[in-house]
């Protein structure tokens, strides 16, 4: 999927993965996608309802070795 | 007679017509007030205040990981900082500690060496470790490693991600006077020093309050 950018945010524990991508997600454009690594299990269910909450669409998640990875529409 | 009779219909059809409209009045106001209750529920900011009173290490945590993610959210949060609690706006965040004497729940292992070493729980009796000099120094070291090594956030940068976010922080001004504390001692983001009257307001509007 493409993507206009990239948040890494593997090694980090809860709640800073859905911190980081609040913040990347302010510097973005209407309609740009971001690309979300993470390695907190935590986060599959936690970028679901931030979401949600937000109005940001979450275009796909997926788990690719123990790394989930999340595409989120900026609203 | 004809008279009285032709009244008493009219009056049976003003009856039925009576109800007839007190009925559809009815439906019609509970669909426009589900509609209405909607669209004021979409259009207001889920807000939430919480008090913190605890100043330890371990209990620093839950006041900022909630409210810097509710604040990611886009909710509308303050903390009110009271007793205890008062300790995680100090501008030097370092004399944090936590221990595990009193405290059965807590965990005590190594954050270095292999595996095995690591999954051992040091089970300390109390009066042992009240007599080890340092023993809560120790402890507060091995915790901070533990914490640095599983990427849970520094409590400073959690408050800082908090204040960035807009998180309203709120001091007791009764601790303050009670502890000797001066103003001075706190960062300067905490914009008011109040009450239990200017807290209560606060709690009564918001979505979420809670006592941590």
């Amino acid at each position: 999927m493409n993507f206009d950018k990239e948040l890494d945010a593997r090694g980090l524990s809860c709640p800073l993965p859905i911190l980081k991508t609040k913040k990347a997600l302010k510097d973005m454009a209407s309609g740009q996608v971001l690309k979300v690594t993470s390695t907190d299990k935590g986060s599959i269910k936690d970028m679901q309802a931030f979401a949600s909450q937000t109005g940001n669409p979450l275009l796909s998640s997926a788990e690719q070795a123990e790394t989930y990875v999340f595409f989120l529409k900026k609203k | 007679m004809e008279t009285q009779t032709e009244r008493m219909n009219i009056l049976a059809a003003d009856g039925a017509l009576d109800r007839a409209i007190n009925e559809r009045i009815d439906v019609l106001l509970e669909k426009r007030l589900e509609a209405k209750l909607a669209e004021i529920k979409a259009a207001k900011t889920p807000s939430m205040t919480i008090i913190a009173t605890k100043g330890t290490l371990d209990w620093a945590y839950p006041p900022f990981i909630l409210a810097s993610t509710a604040a990611a959210l886009g909710w509308d949060v303050s903390i009110f900082f009271t007793f205890y609690g008062l300790e995680l706006l100090k501008k030097d965040l370092r004399k944090l500690k936590v221990s595990p004497l009193g405290n059965p729940a807590m965990p005590m292992k190594m954050p270095m060496g292999p595996a095995w070493f690591k999954s051992i729980r040091w089970n300390i009796p109390n009066v042992v470790q009240s007599v080890i000099p340092a023993y809560e120094a120790f402890a507060t070291k091995m915790m901070k490693k533990t914490i640095k090594k599983t990427g849970v956030a520094d409590i400073g940068e959690l408050r800082s991600l908090c204040i960035e976010a807009g998180v309203n922080l709120v001091a007791c001004q009764m601790t303050v006077d009670l502890f000797g504390y001066k103003h001075e001692e706190f960062i300067p983001e905490v914009k008011e020093f109040c009450g239990a009257a200017t807290f209560l307001p606060m709690a009564k509007d918001a979505d979420v309050s809670l006592f941590i």
